[in-house]
């Protein structure tokens, strides 16, 4: 196969639903799951007369947000109209930010294959959302909730940076990740309130300009948008070198049959007809609340994974993981505050206790509030274990046993007698013994078969109930057998 | 003995709150009133008679309890119909709107409410505020009360004949473009527009965003004042409406001696009626009379003024009537498609005037035109308001004329929008400007009309307008004049 | 300023309002009109003029994040033309 001339162009729209307890232009509340059309009030609803009055959470959401990007937050911004009809959109225009945004110009640092790329992004402003469309099951009508409408997005929108499906996934999944942390959005496509669109387009190598662009939506995963983009850009890939023209259009993804399909057209190309929002006078932004802003913001994910690889010799991939969530990070750095060698802890954080935590699916909130072990105790297994107090097999048994209770391991462990023996006189005595009771394997071993250690070094643990210290039997097998003289 | 529906609004509260009259009776006679003038004047869409005695009972309980009832007790008001009353059906003189109830009320019937005045009913007007004449209301017809064959003027029309003809002490209206004014120098009575943002937009149903105001109707300026006082200041449920507080209006007799008037030049127009002319400079006079400072200023962009208003007021209208979907609340006109639902409700719920605004405002916002027309449009709006602070640097308000002419007949503007239009080159630009605005009778013409003063004030300044209107008003009973009937 | 009658059904397609053959006609004509009128706005010398956007010089205030709303009642949904449950209805929306 020769190489493809032409490469990717990607950009991508996200639009986060923000966590704020009210909406963003009425005092409804903002919370998901409610029955139809009970979060609603006539503001919300578009009624005769009414206003919007802005929800100052939002701001600092979106502020945090900018900041956490390296966006220019605007001194003063200004809100826009933007005019389409549709069932869910209650006034016929969405109040948005459209000439002057209230964030430009940052960019988003993407671990992709092993390389650092930057990815630029042009604008976050701040928008309202719409209610929810639903077909009526009885007949040929839509039903419409108007719970969503009013809730607060953020617009994030990134530069035409991304050259492929695998860089587009993971500044999605970074993108999310600092949202996450900021706690301003908890990310979820799954359930609508993290959406992303993606601008397609291919070129030559080399070409300044870009090729024919196309919108492609109705992703609802990542890897969906993965898979959206990869077909998109081999579908135009292949039309090009087929000789046809691409049409600047808007497709779907078709989850079920894996390819985008064009919308239905649309009569006239909808103009939005943009002015500034007459009924709210411009956002001007204090530079004081910013720095306030600015010297509140965790430390981002971004960072954070590059100081555990530094700080605490951590693989690219243990320390990815562990930074995935804020939650996890500071679960993992509390052990090692508690004296855990960072490699124990990272380990047994990223095995034992997240798959507890995925059983139990305490992921799915936005920050794990209640672990079903702490770091402490935690830190204090892998204390134990380092210590040689007790085998590591001894440790995981322990651990399930942990949960919920507030006991501290080290306790248990002498409570009931668990420590590894690891006393030489003993461990000696039980070396002797099975070596008396097993002149055949020991024959064996003396003839050169390294193997059978492993069977010999298994007796002497059974013999000691599971207790003895492995390394130091082992230690103490050689040495008996390399003595002894037939 | 004057009437009880004819005495001023501070008189009735006065004698309500020392209970030598009730609520309820003050309530009776204006309904009584109302009742006999409708038939053949239709200032009313709707009467809210059990309402109005529900409340005027409230007030003279409370009374009788030895509670304060409000600076406004017992006074029965209007309220135009574009302003939402709660479980009070609120049209907005539309087809689209003609059997809304709305579940909320507009922050000035609130505070009217609180203020212990009794509402008496919603009056008519241009449908969706757009017009000058009530003529383009699509649910009734108001008459002028000094004679039905020509028109209150309008959007507030009315409410503007409503008081003059004592069917209530006071009335709201909203102005756009001159829909409090017009109406007021039309109907012999007095009418202020507030600065932009002095009183709540909140449930005020929205022509032009930048531009609607609310303001009171009456028959003087100490009870306009009395109103104002009651609706104005800050309201958390409106981003547009200003922190100040409205300032104390007891200085209304102060004298005016020393004040400096402005006459705009581009004010006094050729082809104004001789009458308006006439007897505008004779309120000018009595002014100097009253050792006020008469000099001329210019407003050099006022001939840009009618443009300007109708690019930036229809294309902000266009967008504030989309909600009128047919999905929500008001007419709906059933259909097999959505898009065919969406294009029908609006054909029938939408009048030929809001039609035609729509159209002219969606045009000058699309693809291609912005620049060219709503940019532009916002730009010399700025030169406009530049003329204004030009002119108030050396003048503390302005005088002049509310319109070119008396009120005109009916049918009389109908042909040509654009004649229609000018009816408002007096009041617009005051509206681009965001400034306050009062019209008072200043005399009659020939055939006995009334004729509007106008005086401006600086952006926020309504005590200066206040006071230059009632030294005006103390020297001269053009107010005191009633209609026929 | 002459707005054809093409333009015109563009702009009402734009605020979904449906005009009868007359009335495209009439508002073509109603339309040139009016803009004919105000095309000496054109010749204002705007360089370097800032738009007035918004009437004040006011900057926007801001409201707490609070949960100030009680549930919706009825009376709310009571106005709605065609309703299923708390849902408004109206015809269906193809994709």
């Amino acid at each position: 196969m020769t190489q493809p001339a032409l490469e990717a162009v990607i950009g991508l729209e996200v639009h986060a639903e923000l966590l704020t307890r009210s909406k963003v232009f009425c005092g409804c509340s903002a919370a998901f799951g409610a029955p139809p059309d009970t979060n609603v009030c006539p503001v919300c609803l578009g009624m005769p007369g009414v206003l919007p009055v802005l929800n100052r959470r939002v701001v600092e959401f979106a502020i945090r947000a900018g900041l956490a990007t390296h966006c220019r937050i605007a001194p003063r911004s200004v809100f826009a109209r933007k005019n389409y009809f549709y069932p869910d959109l209650p006034k016929g225009y969405q109040i948005s930010q459209y000439e002057l945004p209230l964030c430009t110009g940052g960019h988003l640092d993407v671990l992709v294959d092993g390389t650092v790329r930057r990815i630029g992004l042009t604008r976050i402003h701040i928008e309202e959302d719409t209610g929810k469309n639903l077909h009526d099951v009885e007949d040929a009508a839509s039903l419409v909730d108007f719970n969503r409408s009013g809730v607060p997005l953020l617009e994030i929108v990134s530069e035409p940076d991304l050259r492929s499906p695998a860089e587009a996934g993971a500044y999605l999944r970074m993108l999310r990740a600092i949202l996450q942390y900021l706690e301003i959005c908890d990310g979820n496509m799954e359930e609508g309130s993290f959406r992303c669109d993606a601008n397609v387009s291919v070129r030559p190598h080399g070409q300044a300009g870009f090729g024919t662009k196309v919108e492609v939506k109705n992703m609802n995963s990542f890897r969906a948008v993965e898979k959206a983009l990869a077909f998109e850009i081999a579908r135009q890939t292949e039309a090009l070198a087929a000789g046809e023209r691409l049409r600047q259009e808007t497709r779907l993804w078709d989850a079920d049959r894996e390819e985008t399909r064009p919308m239905r057209a649309k009569e006239h190309a909808d103009d939005y007809r943009y002015f500034p929002e007459p009924d709210l006078p411009p956002l001007v932004v204090d530079p004081a609340w910013v720095e306030e802003i600015r010297a509140s913001l965790p430390e981002l994910p971004g960072p954070r994974r590059e100081r555990f690889e530094r700080e605490y010799g951590l693989s690219a991939y243990d320390a990815d993981v562990l930074t995935q969530r804020k939650d996890l990070a500071d679960y993992f750095e509390a052990g090692v505050r508690a004296g855990a060698a960072p490699k124990e802890m990272a380990n047994w954080t990223t095995t034992e206790v997240l798959r507890l935590v995925r059983e139990e699916k305490l992921d799915a909130a936005l920050v794990i509030r209640e672990w079903p072990v702490t770091a402490a105790q935690v830190a204090s297994l892998a204390r134990l274990v380092q210590a040689g107090t007790i085998t590591r097999s001894t440790a995981k048994a322990l651990l399930p046993r942990l949960r919920g209770t507030g006991r501290d391991p080290a306790e248990l462990v002498a409570a009931e007698g668990l420590a590894q023996v690891s006393d030489r006189g003993a461990l000696e005595r039980a070396v002797a013994e099975v070596l008396a009771a097993h002149p055949a394997q020991v024959a064996e071993y003396r003839a050169g078969k390294e193997k059978v250690l492993g069977f010999l070094v298994g007796r002497v643990m059974r013999a000691s109930g599971g207790k003895a210290n492995p390394q130091l039997v082992q230690e103490l097998l050689r040495t008996a057998l390399a003595r002894e003289t037939p | 003995m004057t009437a009880l529906n004819e005495l001023s609004l501070r008189e009735t509260v006065a004698r309500v709150r020392r209970r030598e009259v009730s609520a309820t009776e003050v309530t009776r006679a204006a309904l009584a009133r109302i009742a006999a003038v409708e038939p053949a004047l239709g200032a009313f869409l709707t009467v809210c008679e059990p309402q109005a005695l529900a409340a005027a009972a409230a007030v003279d309980r409370a009374l009788a309890a030895g509670e304060d009832p409000g600076p406004l007790a017992g006074a029965a008001v209007a309220l135009k119909d574009n302003i939402c009353t709660a479980g009070i059906r609120t049209t907005a003189g539309s087809r689209m709107l003609e059997r809304f109830v709305p579940a909320y009320d507009a922050t000035v019937a609130a505070r009217l409410r609180a203020a212990g005045a009794v509402l008496v009913g919603k009056c008519n007007l241009d449908e969706f505020a757009m017009g000058s004449s009530t003529e383009n209301s699509a649910l009734g017809v108001t008459r002028n009360p000094w004679d039905p064959e020509r028109v209150p003027g309008g959007s507030s029309g009315g409410s503007a004949a409503a008081v003059a003809a004592c069917e209530c002490h006071a009335a709201l209206g909203t102005d756009t473009g001159g829909s409090i004014r017009l109406p007021a120098g039309f109907c012999g009575v007095v009418g202020l527009k507030p600065t932009y943002g002095r009183v709540s937009r909140f449930g005020v149903i929205a022509y032009a965003s930048s531009l609607d105001q609310v303001g009171p109707i009456a028959r003087d300026v100490a009870d306009a004042a009395l109103v104002l006082a009651a609706i104005a200041g800050p309201d958390p449920r409106d981003a547009t409406s200003a922190p100040h507080p409205l300032p104390p209006l007891d200085g209304l007799d102060g004298p005016v001696r020393g004040l400096r008037l402005g006459l705009p030049r581009e004010y006094f127009v050729e082809g104004m009626q001789p009458a308006v002319e006439t007897a505008v400079r004779a309120a000018v006079r009595v002014l100097e009379g009253l050792g006020a400072v008469v000099e001329p200023v210019s407003l050099p962009h006022t001939e840009h003024a009618v443009a300007t208003y109708y690019l930036v007021a229809t294309a902000e209208a266009s967008s504030n009537l989309a909600r009128y979907d047919g999905v929500r609340y008001g007419l709906r006109v059933p259909a097999a498609s959505l898009g065919e639902m969406y294009e029908a409700t609006r054909a029938a719920g939408f009048g030929a005037e809001v039609t035609r605004r729509i159209m002219l405002g969606t045009y000058v916002l699309s693809k291609g035109y912005y620049d060219a027309w709503y940019l532009k449009a916002q730009q010399v709006r700025t030169l406009i308001r530049r003329d204004f602070e030009a002119a108030f640097a050396r003048c503390d308000a302005l005088v002049t004329p509310v319109a070119p002419t008396t009120a005109f007949r009916r049918g009389e503007r109908l042909a040509d929008p654009l004649t229609m239009y000018l009816s408002d080159i007096f009041t617009i630009s005051v509206n681009l400007a965001g400034l306050p605005a009062l019209v008072l009778p200043c005399g009659v013409d020939e055939a006995g009309l009334p004729i509007g003063l106008q005086i401006v004030g600086r952006p926020f300044d309504e005590p200066t307008v206040l006071r230059t209107a009632a030294a005006y008003e103390g020297a001269t009973d053009w107010h005191a004049r009633r209609p026929p009937g | 300023m002459a707005i054809t009658h093409d333009e015109v059904r563009r702009v009402a397609a734009l605020a979904r309002l449906r005009l009868a053959p007359e009335a495209v006609a009439r508002l073509a004509a109603d339309l040139s009109h009016i803009l004919d009128a105000f095309t000496r706005l054109q010749a204002v010398d705007t360089a370097g003029i800032p738009p007035t956007a918004h009437a004040e010089e006011l900057a926007l205030s801001l409201r707490p994040d609070e949960v100030t709303n009680p549930p919706a009642d009825e009376a709310l949904l009571a106005g709605a033309p065609d309703r299923r449950g708390r849902c408004f209805r109206v015809p269906r929306i193809i994709e």
